[in-house]
Formats: C-alpha cells, sequence, structure tokens
C-alpha cells in the first residue's frame, strides 16, 4: 500500500492505495463519491468519465497511483456551490436527458469537457464527441437536446 | 486484476533502471494494457509508468521532421501536430473516443503493435524513426508481425520521428464497437516515391502495399490502382469482416486515401 494525495472538486485528499487500485475504486470505495458509476469496467460505456486535470478519462482505466497530484473533478463537483444543479446538470433534467440514469454522471462529465473544447457544438460534434458514453436506455435524442441546451443554443424540435 | 508495485520515475535514466528489474513492464496511457490485465492476460510484478517523464512528452519539428514524444497523448497530437502533419493529427483524432485519447499515447499504441491500431499505419507509410532508449529503428525494421515488434527486454520508445510527406492522407473504415480500425490506409507521397500503409487487414499485422506503391508513385491517382487487386490469401478474417472483405477494403481505402490527400 502507498498513500496517494490528490485534489478532488477542489479538496486535498489522500487515501492508501494497492498499486491495481483503479481511479474509479478510490474515488468510490475510498473517498465514498459513489456518483461515478461503473458500468462496464472494460473501458466500453463512460459511465465512469471523470476529469483529470481540465481532461476527460475513464476512471476505470486509469491507476490511482498514475493520477497522484492531479486535479480530478466528478459528477459530484458539477453543481453549483449552493447544492442547486449547474448548467448541464439542470439542461438533462430539463430535456429528460436520462431515463435509468446509471449512464448520466459520465454523460455530464463528457458533455462538461466537450463544452469547455467547443462552446457551440453542432448537433453532429455533440454526437461524435459521445461516441464513448453508452445509453444503455438508447436515451440519445434528449441527451444531444441536453447538452445543446446547455451551451445555450436551441434544441431540435421534437 | 493481480497486484504489482507502481512506480513512476520521472527520468529516463530512472525508467530504464526499474525497466531492467525482474517482471517489470512499461505503462503507458494504459487504455489497452489496463483492460489486458483485467482479464489476467497480462500479471507484471512492476508496473513502470513512462507518463511522467518530461522528455517523453510533446510535438515539435527537429532534425529529420516532426519529433513525437512517446509518452504524448492523442488528444494532445490531435492538436499539436495539425499545423505540421495535418493527415497524421486527423488520425490521432479518430483514435477510440475523446477519453481514450486524454490517456493513450503514440508509443503505447506502436510499442503494443496491435494489428487494428492507426498509428502503426502512419509509422510504416512516413517511414519514420523510432527512437528508444537504446537505438533508432527504421519502422520498415520495427513492425515485426503481430503484436511484435523489434523492442528488446528492458527497451522502450521515447519518440517518433516523421519525415513530412508532401501529400497524405489516412482513411479508417471503423469498426464501430471497438473504434478500432477494421481496415485503416495511410497513403504518403514524398518526392522519392509514395508508401502506402495498411493497418486492420493483414493477417500478419500493419504492411505496405508494394504494388500500389509502384502504381502511385507513377501516377498519384486513384485511378493508378483501378486495376490492381489484393489477394484474399494474406488477409484476416473475423466475424466482422472476411478476407475478401478485407482485400476489398484496402484497395477502396487506399483510392479514397489517394483522392483525400
Amino acid at each position: 500500500m502507498t498513500k496517494v494525495s490528490m485534489t478532488v472538486n477542489g479538496k486535498s485528499v489522500s487515501g492508501e492505495v494497492e498499486g491495481r487500485t483503479l481511479l474509479s475504486a478510490f474515488l468510490r470505495e475510498g473517498l465514498g463519491l459513489t456518483g461515478t458509476h461503473v458500468g462496464c469496467d472494460t473501458s466500453q460505456c463512460g459511465a465512469c468519465v471523470v476529469h483529470v486535470d481540465g481532461k476527460p478519462v475513464k476512471s476505470c482505466t486509469v491507476f490511482a497511483a498514475d493520477v497522484a497530484g492531479a486535479s480530478v473533478k466528478t459528477i459530484e463537483g458539477m453543481a453549483n456551490p449552493d447544492g442547486s444543479l449547474g448548467v448541464i446538470q439542470q439542461a438533462f433534467q430539463d430535456h429528460h436527458g436520462l431515463q435509468c440514469g446509471f449512464c448520466t454522471p459520465g454523460m455530464v462529465m463528457s458533455a462538461a469537457a466537450l463544452l469547455a473544447e467547443n462552446p457551440k457544438p453542432s448537433e453532429h460534434d455533440v454526437r461524435h464527441y459521445l461516441d464513448g458514453n453508452i445509453c444503455r436506455c438508447t436515451g440519445y435524442h434528449n441527451i444531444v437536446k441536453a447538452v445543446l441546451a446547455a451551451s445555450g443554443q436551441s434544441v431540435p424540435a421534437e | 486484476m493481480h497486484n504489482f508495485d507502481f512506480v513512476k520515475p520521472a527520468t529516463i535514466a530512472d525508467a530504464a533502471k526499474a525497466l531492467a528489474g525482474d517482471g517489470a513492464q512499461a505503462l503507458s496511457g494504459g487504455q489497452t494494457l489496463i483492460p489486458t490485465m483485467k482479464q489476467r492476460l497480462a500479471a507484471p510484478g512492476v508496473l513502470v509508468s513512462l507518463t511522467g517523464i518530461a522528455e517523453m512528452q510533446g510535438v515539435c519539428m527537429g532534425d529529420g521532421g516532426l519529433h513525437i514524444g512517446a509518452a504524448t497523448p492523442h488528444a494532445v497530437v490531435a492538436r499539436e501536430a495539425a499545423k505540421h502533419y495535418p493527415a497524421l493529427a486527423a488520425l490521432a483524432g479518430g483514435i477510440g473516443d475523446p477519453a481514450v485519447r486524454s490517456r493513450g499515447t503514440i508509443g503505447g499504441s506502436i510499442a503494443n503493435n496491435d494489428p487494428a491500431a492507426c498509428y502503426p499505419s502512419a509509422v510504416l507509410a512516413s517511414g519514420a524513426t523510432v527512437v528508444t532508449n537504446k537505438r533508432k529503428i527504421a519502422a520498415d525494421d520495427y513492425f515485426q508481425g503481430l503484436f511484435t515488434t523489434a523492442l528488446e527486454e528492458g527497451e522502450f520508445i521515447i519518440e517518433v520521428v516523421f519525415p513530412i510527406p508532401a501529400k497524405a492522407a489516412y482513411v479508417k473504415f471503423n469498426q464501430p464497437a471497438s473504434r478500432f480500425a477494421l481496415t485503416g490506409v495511410f497513403v504518403a507521397k514524398f518526392a522519392n516515391g509514395v508508401r502506402v500503409g495498411v493497418t486492420g487487414a493483414g493477417n500478419d499485422g500493419v504492411f505496405r502495399w508494394s504494388d500500389a506503391e509502384k502504381a502511385l508513385s507513377a501516377d498519384f491517382s486513384a485511378g493508378a490502382i483501378a486495376g490492381l487487386k489484393v489477394d484474399p490469401a494474406g488477409m484476416n478474417t473475423d466475424l466482422h469482416g472476411s478476407a475478401a472483405y478485407r482485400a476489398n477494403l484496402v484497395k477502396v481505402l487506399t483510392q479514397r486515401a489517394v483522392s483525400a490527400a
């Protein structure tokens, strides 16, 4: 076991990890931040996406020890400081961008990464960027609408 | 996954020392190695992360062309190589998905030499040089079959140096579930001839299509290879595509790449 320290959602945290401890396990089991979901654990589904130093990564495919010292942001860091939903989260609620909700944390984190890179994406850009996020409920249309709405653009009509 | 000791050296010399030990294995972005370890298809005793070494990061022009540090993630190559070698940048921007591109690296890709990976086709078609901690290896000598390279025990890639062609393009036929290339073709036109690198198709990994290179060196147009045929005997067959299907893709994608270059 070795001790790792990093910043998670703006707070300094540390914990004991094995070499094989995945970032997803460190967040969920070490820190109790269970908003990050592990859907497939095989790098396919994107439910576990978090930001490491501002970049989207699959937390199930990164070792916690490899991101020691980094700044990590999870879905728990996406709400406003007063606890109300952040812009992207609110847009997912407004446009019913979730059904069972399991993929939602990864969708929101990927959407946030997209909007940071490309503040006014086209519908095609959104669909292309969310390529690595799978919604088992197949609720993609409303997810795409939510991301477009979160970017301040009009959303396609029904 | 079996447990291991994790080390993250800050210099090439320390990494070489760590990798000389028994049961040591290099880790770059981990986008292939970590899933492989989860399946217990790999169980190193010591994992040596190469992503903390500053000299192995970044993209810059220098002697011999474009130098890309082995631990540079695909997303960085997609962004920073764009003005120097647009076809290579576009290839990097089409690997996997955004989260994979944040972590996966060029060195990891070509050290693994997956027969359906994108980068090997660009390295081979560009006639790039693979620089390791021990020597420089020409692309033509580097790739040696499925998941097999010229790298020896304890040897690891520091950077890859790409000569810049006059024209180039990569066209990939996606395997939509894995996002690897069902077949991908990289065409590069240099002053002294054309090189064609094919990934995803050959049953012995990435290869150069020499008949097409000859025809395209004489006449760089899609029509120049219209009369050529690819022998399905050398092609891979799986549930996603037969050897004959892949053989056809090689030709069609080469023509598309020539038109796009």
